[in-house]
């Protein structure tokens, strides 16, 4: 009788806990999606940056014309004249989640736009990867780390920005698609069942599918797997969980149009199928010495070895071979600059030239991931305490990414959710120890003898009450009944609680010192564990409080649409959208516009016009043609621009305002991309005295060239001195005509200026035939910018 | 005298282990025998290609990780139903053989779309 009314109460305990446990994480995920959408409320629903329109562009394309034109489309509005395969060249994996939530919420009569859908599909799915955090947590630990772990990732600043509304990037599903994964790839290694593994694989197709770092999950798998078999953990829920996973995996990874035959013939996926070598191997061997009597087992072994060792030798070898015969050993160019963070600033310079693949500093460290960057050493210690094989997979996951976080400071993203299960993994160990302190040292559950508190100093009394209260909290409803047969005829009508403390003291009364199997637990004094849990708390405060504070500050922004508070209120600066608003409207269809690369993805989605570079940053000598167009003076510019067609030539200036990420600033990646391509354009040209600069001391090149004058051209004319906000002097050369080019659109605050060329002149007064003959040359051919130079 | 002491050594390594062999049951010996003949069917592909030629690749490819994977799986298979394996004694066999079926599946289902 007291025997049932225990276990129904444990139960009902139980059954509540996981009712608050399923409302907290409700309440996690719309905390996750509403600390995202500081920008849509001070700005407006738009998309920002530069890439997430060209995902926009690609989604209005899929929910306009079907799946079969999306995997088909050949984009000819790009990279004039050369085209770009969308369908063989994006990660389809972000478009077609958008495109199907839009698709169902149109089916069922929500009328909701592309935009929207396309803005707010971030927000969604960091809510889903909070959940997927929580799923991998607790299998790691438990679930009172699960939703530490969850509730941190919901809030991480490094994860906010790039998950904002409005950022409609593919990192936004992808670092969910990892989570998923990996919270499969554990569950998978916990419970050793196929189904799991099936899902896993899925799980990690979507993730290919997604974002090019899907490369980092088919790596650390197979280092986990290595790292257990080498430390003697092998077992054959780890063969499960691994080897169809590389089987389905690779498939799925080759039916991706991007990734192809990539899947099985870069060195990225190499590490993938030596492991799985490898486990076969360890798991034949387990199994003969498991049929084998040690004796033959040992004579099998030297008999495998010298045959094995010659086969093994040769074959090494000609992989090698193999290997060493491609120049960069078969690593693409990305994952190359990872693993030497110096290969991209000497070989190729358009990589190094994101601002998003330089090294951070120590500060975006503390900025990104806030009070988690020292919460983490304390989860990698609470991971070996024990060591299972699922946290050995988080510390070796946590020790990788914080090694790539260090190369790259996108890849911060990746090691966000990391920190987080760590960190959440420590303060849910913390606040374990905290609150059985107290919980034990409080009066009124104490139990009605002083017996029990004037035991404290001995450690095996204390370590039997600790692990009766610890067994008691986590697995309610097993040990009672062991422990009810023998103490039944005593407990007859006692509160629950007092029960329990009774039921310890006559245990220790009675039942000196029984060997437990867990191990001793330490009781902190009353006080400080209060304490300690109240800092703890104000710990968890001043995160949430920088949290809030990052999202919606510093990357709220959504650099289409700029702002500055001055004097008299808010000062909005909308010139990008003016300034293709007016390309739109003023301009014919067919009509190519020429700037750097970064606007591509903005002109065509917004403009609709042809470009002839874009942010994809596939062709690495069109971008240098363009680059040294605008390196060159103004002649042979024009006759670069209109080899390809150009029409319109735009340029970005932020002098008048002080916007610094304009083109001057980007100015001398111009002149390198363009250097390393054409070899007449050369860097120190360009510098005075190793100095870059735009004022009365630069060299003659640099006043010469066409980004020069397109920049200053009448900049003048609105101060009288030309004060360059941005450089902070005044500019070198400010009366100039431009003679190939005419002015035809510059925005409100100068931010955008566009130019058209000037066709060319009928009469050439003064030159000979030799010249007339040069000029109609040049114009009739449209594409030998590569074969000869036209400007010599 | 290493030699006839090495092949002494083979003879009574291959008799233990095929006596050891022979104890195993007999539904564990039929999976033995299907991954045995997936590896074999994945051999005389990978033979048949560097006789051929690779193209079409993704046929290659669909074909051999075909024979590969459902080896793969087969051996996962034989690893649940296993009666001596300690740490799958509470998973009833018909949902181990379930698994097995979901995941050949999914497996083929990826072959004949890769197929081409």
């Amino acid at each position: 009788m007291a025997a049932s009314e225990d276990a129904k109460a444990s139960s009902l305990r139980y059954a509540f806990g996981n009712v608050i446990a399923f409302f907290i994480l409700l309440l996690i995920g719309i905390l996750a999606f509403s600390i995202r959408l500081f920008s849509v409320i001070k700005y407006e629903s738009v998309i920002h940056e530069f890439d997430p329109y060209f995902n926009y562009r690609v989604t209005q394309y899929l929910t306009k014309n079907g799946i079969y034109d999306f995997w088909n489309w050949f984009d000819d509005r790009t990279w004039y004249p050369l085209g770009r395969v969308i369908g063989g060249t994006v990660y389809p994996g972000l478009t077609l989640t958008a495109g199907t939530l839009w698709w169902i919420l149109n089916s069922l009569n929500i009328p909701l736009s592309v935009e929207t859908v396309c803005v707010f599909t971030a927000p969604i799915f960091s809510a889903n990867a909070a959940w997927a955090t929580y799923l991998l947590t607790k299998e790691v630990k438990g679930t009172g780390a699960g939703l530490t772990a969850a509730v941190l990732l919901a809030m991480v600043p490094s994860y906010i920005s790039r998950s904002v509304a409005g950022s409609y990037d593919n990192e936004a599903v992808a670092i969910f698609a990892l989570i998923f994964t990996f919270y499969l790839y554990i569950k998978t290694l916990n419970t050793g069942s196929l189904f799991y593994a099936t899902l896993n694989a899925i799980a990690y197709f979507y993730m290919v599918c997604s974002w090019g770092g899907y490369t980092f999950i088919i790596n650390l798998i197979p280092m986990h797997v290595l790292l257990c078999i080498v430390t003697g953990r092998y077992s054959s829920r780890l063969y499960i969980a691994y080897a169809p996973l590389v089987v389905l995996g690779t498939l799925l990874a080759a039916l991706v149009p991007v990734v192809g035959f990539n899947a099985v013939m870069t060195s990225e996926h190499f590490a993938s199928f030596l492991v799985f070598i490898i486990i076969n191997v360890v798991a034949l061997v387990y199994y003969i010495k498991g049929i084998l009597s040690p004796k033959m087992f040992k004579v099998a072994v030297t008999l495998v070895i010298s045959v094995g060792l010659v086969v093994c030798v040769a074959v090494i070898a000609v992989l090698i071979a193999l290997v060493a015969s491609s120049p960069t050993m078969g690593w693409s160019g990305r994952s190359l600059s990872l693993l030497d963070p110096t290969y991209a600033s000497k070989y190729i310079p358009i990589i190094a030239s994101v601002s998003e693949h330089q090294p951070p500093t120590w500060p975006s460290y503390f900025m990104d991931i806030n009070v988690l960057a020292f919460l983490v050493p304390a989860g990698i210690i609470a991971c070996f305490s024990p060591l299972s094989d699922a946290s050995s997979f988080v510390v070796l996951y946590i020790a990788t990414s914080v090694y790539f976080s260090g190369v790259m400071v996108r890849l911060m993203l990746v090691f966000a959710p990391a920190a987080c299960i760590t960190s959440g993994i420590a303060l849910s160990a913390a606040f374990d120890v905290f609150t059985r302190s107290i919980k034990f040292q409080l009066p009124g559950l104490s139990g009605n003898s002083p017996i029990d508190a004037g035991d404290t100093s001995s450690g095996s009394v204390v370590a039997q009450n600790e692990t009766v209260k610890t067994e008691k909290k986590e697995d309610p409803g097993k040990e009672r009944p062991s422990r009810k047969t023998e103490k039944n005829e005593d407990l007859s009508k006692e509160r629950h609680s007092r029960k329990n403390k009774k039921k310890e003291k006559e245990n220790v009364e009675k039942i000196s010192v029984k060997p437990q199997e867990e191990k001793r637990l330490l009781v902190l004094p009353l006080e400080a564990s209060v304490i300690a849990i109240f800092l703890l708390v104000l710990l968890g405060a001043f995160y949430v409080v920088h949290c809030v504070w990052a999202a919606a500050e510093a990357y709220s922004a959504p650099s289409i649409v700029l702002t500055s508070h001055s004097h008299d209120g808010l000062h909005v600066f909308d010139d990008f959208r003016e300034a293709y608003a007016w390309l739109r409207h003023n301009t014919e269809v067919d009509d190519k516009v020429a700037s750097w690369w970064d606007y591509g993805y903005q002109t065509t989605a917004m403009a609709n016009r042809t470009v002839i570079v874009d942010n994809n940053t596939w062709n690495n000598t069109h971008i240098a043609t363009v680059g040294t167009a605008m390196s060159s003076p103004e002649k042979p510019a024009w006759e670069i621009f209109n080899s390809l067609d150009v029409k319109y030539v735009l340029v970005v200036f932020g002098g008048l305002v002080g916007y610094p990420s304009d083109d001057i600033n980007k100015f001398l990646w111009m002149v390198r991309i363009g250097g390393g391509v054409f070899p007449h354009i050369k860097e120190p040209d360009y510098l005075r005295d190793g100095q870059y600069r735009i004022d009365s001391e630069a060299t003659p090149t640099m006043l010469n060239c066409l980004m020069y004058k397109l920049s200053y051209y009448r900049f003048v004319e609105t101060d009288g001195k030309g004060f360059d906000r941005v450089r902070q002097t005044e500019i070198g050369k400010k009366y100039f005509k431009l003679t190939h080019f005419e002015e035809v659109f510059t925005t409100h605050h100068w931010m955008v200026r566009i130019y058209k060329l000037k066709p060319p002149k009928n009469r050439l007064r003064g030159k000979t035939k030799k010249s007339k003959a040069k000029a109609t040359a040049t114009t009739s051919s449209k594409r030998s910018v590569s074969r000869k130079n036209p400007w010599h | 005298m290493g030699k006839s002491a090495t092949t002494k050594d083979a003879q009574a390594l291959f008799h233990s282990l095929r006596s050891a062999y022979a104890a195993t049951p007999t539904n564990l010996k039929i999976i033995d025998l299907y991954v045995m003949f997936a590896v074999v069917t994945a051999l005389i592909q990978v033979v048949y290609m560097a006789i051929v030629g690779s193209f079409p690749f993704n046929s290659f490819l669909s074909g051999v990780l075909s024979c590969v994977g459902t080896a793969v799986l087969a051996v996962c298979l034989r690893i649940q139903v296993n009666k001596e394996n300690k740490e799958f004694k509470d998973l009833p066999p018909e949902r181990a053989f379930a698994d097995f079926v979901l995941c050949n599946l999914v497996l083929h289902l990826v072959i004949m779309n890769f197929l081409g």
